[in-house]
Parts: structure tokens; C-alpha cells; sequence
């Protein structure tokens, strides 16, 4: 079989093509996601990584239809989970995707969860909602999931608040994983917690990703949480991916100017009196974004070049670019050695 | 390490120690009650705090209890409606303790028997509006956009008609009964639960707790009514126990002006519309059904005041 044979017979989990995100304001229109192309395989974890305001979230919104209409528009010109068309769906079938095979953890668990009901009966009504159960086998079931993030069954008839930060989080969790989804959106699952429950939390989460074999997108903007638990990154900026590739490729053949930036930025753990190096600038407005590519005001390389349309330039089959600098001959970027 | 002073050394040794104190087990009996503390228990304690609130319940469950039992003791033929042109007009005495009307009938046996109506009117209306008009406020606040300003603007076409003259059109256009009576108040009083609800629905709506909902497949009504609903609960409770006060008021001026539930039956409000023409001489026909409509009314506010205090948060101690 030939390579290109291979490539086409990858089971896609999630397919993405030209997905765009505005949103119609008085104040203009704010573009949130432009042209954004993703795609990943069955079992796979992807980072996405970017700054605040790259239109991480709402990319993951938009994959759900959930971004609030009006004042958004999503265009897309496909969007597949599963080989199904998520498009083309009805609300009803929409409902019966979401939580089913598609699931998500939000940010910040203190708020994700409704304060009026026990925590067994949130993770039940997810169950109960998908599964053909009665409700007292959702119950079970649901203090099964309680059990497998951790927490004493028993608890299950408790409130949100008796539970502290880290617990709601794995509550949270066990609501996503409820019904056993095929991808998983985390949206910076760890940011409101402190570093060691951070890692107790990756690491339920890495090993029910294992057990159930789900598809992950992992969106955060801390490296180190990437590195961990991702196969590959790719990195956002003003709304579309500027690379992507294997955790090998991005960090350790860094290519794209941005990336670069970003690794910079990291403090020195060796030389502790070392200064930070930030990127200088600030994100461009996303009312107003540059012409060509969104990074060249703040890029070190920029050209004359830059100011054209940016198009995806392959390196090797897992990375890809999005930087017309590569075409000046012998362009490479100088990461800061360490 | 080194800058560690003796005293903060101190403090974390106490810290953990309190967290190896927490650690211990706890006895079966504790827990219990420290699962027994739920929304409603916690409501009720912060409840029992007001004195005001307090009589106001006491009151009201004996209104509830006299208005039952006199069901049972009077006869409604012969106690309540039966004329009595001998003992008319007798000032207030041990046998009469309210005195007696212009028909000869004891004052006190209709103030009684009358609970009834003020009571089912008033609650059996404000049920109404409250069903109705907390789901279009719910709706309202929930979508936004085009609905809400539908639904908000056709409530305050309506609010803006007095509410005796919308019930007076009421009552004339569907005729005189106790049913349209409550009918006719519940409508009055939609608008105003509409724009309650709507208001409490606007901080919840927009909570992470109501995305994660979504993002697990629940649909919009069963987000609407399961998941917002009981977090904007509490204003909607004050509502319907200022309501009902209000309802209970708004039926006896009806009442008053010959429009509510219909002669002879002793509702409070026709009471009074039955004594004004002896105020004069007898005021005690209207005094004591007037104490009585106020009574109620106060008791309503009391609960209201109490209920508010206990909902809210902010004032948890």
C-alpha cells in the first residue's frame, strides 16, 4: 500500500474544513475564527494552544453549534464528527450528540455546576438523557462514575458546594464521561486549580482518555500541560491554526515565528535571574485584523511578503506551517538555545 | 526555609494540625445531619430568625384553621345567609361578640365563614399568575431578542390598565362568579410575575452550570423549567406571597363595588359594601371585616418580608 493510501484511509474522529466564526456587533465585526482546518484521528489528544482571545473556545463552541446566535455567524464548509455531518443536523439530533458523543469540561468548576442539585443526580441526568436506562439505573451508574474519578460513592447525594475545587472538577469530568463520548473538549480544565490537583486531575484524565479510548482537544495555554498529555499541538493565533504538528515536530523543530515566541516566553528554570522574553506587542484586534498574516506587526521575520494570504506549507506529513517565510531561501528561525 | 519566622512556623503547625483534626472520622449521627441541611432546611432556619415573620405564619395557619372549622360548625343556610329582622343592628355584645348587620345576622359567624373566600380567591389566583406569567418571564428572559420584547411588551400594555378596572372589564364581559373572579385576578397579576421571573432568570441564564447543560444535550424547555427555574426561584416565592396579599385586596375591592363573588355569600369586601350605608351609626359592620381583609393582608406582607430575608444569600450569617 502506498503512503498516500494510508493517508486516506486515517479514521477521522473529527473533520473540520474552513471554519469561520464572527460575531455581528454594533461595534463591528469581531472575527473570531477564520478559515480554521482541523483534523483528528480516533484516539487521538490535540492541544490548542494560544493566548487568550485566539478563538480557542469559541472553535470549540462552534464544533458543538453552540455558538450564541445571534450576535454569531459560523460558516464552515464541513464539519464532520464521525463521518456524520454535524451541519446538516437538526436541533433533536444535535441534542442527541451533545453529552452522547461529544462532550465537554469547562474551565472553571466552581460555576460548571448547578448549584440546586446533587452532584449524583447531574451526572444521572446526562446518563439518563442518553442511555435507554431508568432512572434509578442512571443513578447507579452514576455513582459508578463518581467512583471512577475518585470520589466515595456515597457522596453522591451531596451538594456542589460540600465539594471542594478539585472535586467538582472530577465531577465534572464524570458528567463528560458519562455516556462514554468518542471526543472530549477540555477547555483549560486545570486553570482555576492549584498545581498539585492540577496533576491529580491530568492524570484521571489521561487514564480515562486510555480506558475508553476517547479523542481529546485539550485547550489550554500551558505548554507543560500539552507536553504531558497530548500527541499533538496545534498552535492558534487571531483565529486560525499558525502549526501544527506531533509534540516532537512543534517543540522540538519549531517552525513557525509565533511558536517560537511562545517557547521564549517560557522562564528559564536553570537561570532564575535570566529576564522574561515576551512577544513584544499585543494581540491585533480582531475587529480589525492585519491583512496576510495576523502575527507579521509583532514578527521578528516579518517581510514585505507577509502582508499576502497565508498559505499552509507542508514540512512532513504530521506538520504544517502557516508562513510565507519559508519561501525566502535559507529562512530559518534562531530559538533561543537553552 | 531560613526566613520562616518562629511565629509563622507556629501557624503552620496549628494549620496542620486542624487539617489532621478534620481528617478524623465522622460518627454516623454527624453526618446525618450534615446532610440533612438542604435548601429548604436552611431557608427555614434563617426563617425562624424573624420575629415578624414568624407571627406572620402563626396568624396565618390560625386564619387557615378558623376558615376550615367553620366550615364544619355554621350552617351556611341558617348562620350565614338566614335574615333575622328582630336582632337587627345589635351593638357588639357577649352574645354578638361583632354585633349583627342590617339582616340580622351575626357579624362575627360571617367574618369567620367569609376566610374562605379571601383565602381561596387570593391563593387559587396568584397560583394562576404564577404558573402563567413565570413561564412567559422564564421564556422572556431565557431567549431574549425578538421573543422577550414581544412577551414583555404585551405585559405592559397590560400593567399599564389599572388592575380593578382590567378585573371590573373581566368580571362584566364573563359574568359574576367566584371561578371568574379568581380568573380575572390571576390575569391581572400575570404581568407583574412575568417581569419577576424575567429578572431572575437574566443572571442565571448566562452561568456556566446552563452551557454545561447544553453541552450535555438537554433541550431548551427542559432547561428552562429544570435547570433555571429552581435557580431563580426564590424572588418568584416573595412574589406569590406579596401576591396573594394583593390578590386578596383586589378581590375584596371588587367585591366592594358589587363586581366579586356574588350577595349573600360573606366575602369580607361585600361586607364592607353591605355597611357602608350604616357607617355612620354602626361602623362596627364595616370595622371588623375591614380588620379582617388587613389582617390577612399584613400576615401575607409579614410572610413575604421573612421569606425574602431567609432567600437571600447576602444575609446568610
Amino acid at each position: 500500500m502506498s503512503e498516500k493510501a494510508i493517508e486516506k484511509q486515517k479514521d477521522l474522529i473529527l473533520d473540520v474544513k474552513n471554519l469561520n466564526v464572527r460575531f455581528e456587533t454594533d461595534d463591528g465585526i469581531v472575527r473570531a475564527v477564520n478559515g480554521l482546518d482541523l483534523e483528528i484521528e480516533r484516539g487521538h489528544a490535540i492541544g490548542l494552544v494560544g493566548e487568550t482571545g485566539a478563538g480557542k473556545t469559541t472553535t470549540a463552541l462552534a464544533l458543538l453549534r453552540l455558538v450564541p446566535d445571534p450576535p454569531g455567524v459560523v460558516e464552515c464548509e464541513k464539519l464532520e464528527l464521525d463521518g456524520r455531518d454535524v451541519l446538516g443536523m437538526s436541533i433533536k439530533e444535535l441534542e442527541k450528540v451533545r453529552g452522547k458523543d461529544i462532550s465537554m469540561i469547562f474551565q472553571d468548576p466552581m460555576t460548571a455546576l448547578n448549584p440546586v442539585f446533587t452532584v449524583g443526580d447531574q451526572i444521572a441526568e446526562s446518563i439518563f438523557l442518553h442511555e435507554d436506562v431508568s432512572y434509578v439505573e442512571a443513578q447507579k451508574r452514576a455513582v459508578a462514575m463518581l467512583e471512577l474519578v475518585g470520589i466515595p460513592g456515597e457522596r453522591a447525594g451531596e451538594y456542589p458546594h460540600q465539594f471542594s475545587g478539585g472535586m467538582k472538577q472530577r465531577v465534572v469530568i464524570a458528567i463528560a464521561l458519562a455516556c462514554h463520548p468518542q471526543l472530549l473538549i477540555a477547555d483549560e480544565p486545570t486553570t482555576a486549580l492549584d498545581v498539585t490537583i492540577q496533576a491529580q486531575v491530568l492524570d484521571l484524565m489521561k487514564n480515562l482518555r486510555q480506558q475508553y479510548q476517547t479523542s481529546l482537544i485539550m485547550i489550554t495555554h500551558d505548554l507543560g500541560i500539552v507536553a504531558e498529555i497530548c500527541d499533538e499541538v496545534a498552535v492558534m493565533y487571531a483565529g486560525n491554526i499558525v502549526e501544527k504538528g506531533t509534540l516532537e515536530d512543534v517543540f522540538n523543530r519549531t517552525k513557525h515565528p509565533y511558536t517560537e515566541g511562545l517557547f521564549n516566553s517560557l522562564p528559564n528554570i536553570r537561570d532564575r535571574k535570566a529576564m522574561l522574553t515576551p512577544i513584544k506587542g499585543l494581540m491585533p484586534d480582531p475587529t480589525s485584523l492585519p491583512e496576510g498574516c495576523p502575527f507579521s506587526p509583532r514578527c521578528p521575520y516579518a517581510g514585505e511578503d507577509c502582508t499576502a494570504p497565508q498559505v499552509v506549507r507542508n514540512i512532513s506529513a504530521t506538520h504544517f506551517v502557516r508562513c510565507c517565510a519559508y519561501d525566502r531561501p535559507g529562512f530559518h528561525i534562531e530559538r533561543k538555545e537553552r | 526555609m531560613l526566613l520562616l519566622t518562629r511565629a509563622s512556623k507556629r501557624a503552620i503547625r496549628s494549620e496542620v494540625n486542624a487539617v489532621e483534626t478534620v481528617k478524623r472520622k465522622f460518627t454516623a449521627a454527624e453526618l446525618q445531619q450534615y446532610k440533612k441541611r438542604s435548601m429548604f432546611g436552611e431557608v427555614w432556619r434563617n426563617y425562624k430568625k424573624s420575629p415578624s415573620a414568624m407571627i406572620g405564619l402563626v396568624v396565618l395557619v390560625i386564619i387557615i384553621a378558623v376558615a376550615i372549622v367553620a366550615q364544619f360548625i355554621y350552617d351556611y343556610d341558617t348562620d350565614i345567609v338566614q335574615q333575622n329582622i328582630k336582632e337587627r343592628f345589635q351593638t357588639p355584645s357577649a352574645e354578638h361578640p361583632f354585633g349583627t348587620d342590617q339582616y340580622g345576622r351575626d357579624v362575627l359567624t360571617r367574618v369567620l365563614y367569609g376566610a374562605k373566600y379571601s383565602l381561596a380567591v387570593g391563593i387559587v389566583s396568584v397560583a394562576i399568575s404564577c404558573v402563567l406569567g413565570s413561564s412567559l418571564g422564564l421564556i422572556a428572559g431565557y431567549y431574549g431578542g425578538f421573543t422577550e420584547n414581544l412577551i414583555l411588551r404585551v405585559c405592559e400594555v397590560f400593567a399599564g390598565i389599572p388592575s380593578v378596572l382590567l378585573g371590573i372589564a373581566i368580571m362584566s364581559a364573563f359574568g359574576q362568579s367566584i371561578v371568574v373572579l379568581m380568573f380575572a385576578i390571576g390575569l391581572v397579576y400575570v404581568p407583574m410575575f412575568a417581569r419577576t421571573a424575567r429578572a431572575a432568570v437574566l443572571p442565571v441564564r448566562d452561568q456556566e452550570y446552563i452551557e454545561a447543560a447544553r453541552v450535555s444535550g438537554v433541550g431548551d424547555l427542559k432547561i428552562i423549567f429544570g435547570h433555571v427555574l429552581p435557580n431563580a426561584m426564590s424572588p418568584i416565592i416573595v412574589q406569590v406571597t406579596m401576591g396573594v396579599a394583593n390578590g386578596i385586596l383586589t378581590a375584596s375591592s371588587l367585591s366592594f363595588l358589587g363586581l366579586g363573588v356574588p350577595v349573600p355569600a360573606p366575602e369580607w369586601g361585600a361586607m364592607l359594601s353591605g355597611g357602608r350605608e350604616f357607617i355612620r351609626d354602626y361602623g362596627y359592620l364595616t370595622l371588623f371585616p375591614g380588620l379582617a381583609i388587613m389582617i390577612t393582608v399584613l400576615v401575607f406582607n409579614l410572610m413575604g418580608d421573612g421569606l425574602r430575608d431567609a432567600l437571600d444569600p447576602k444575609l446568610k450569617q
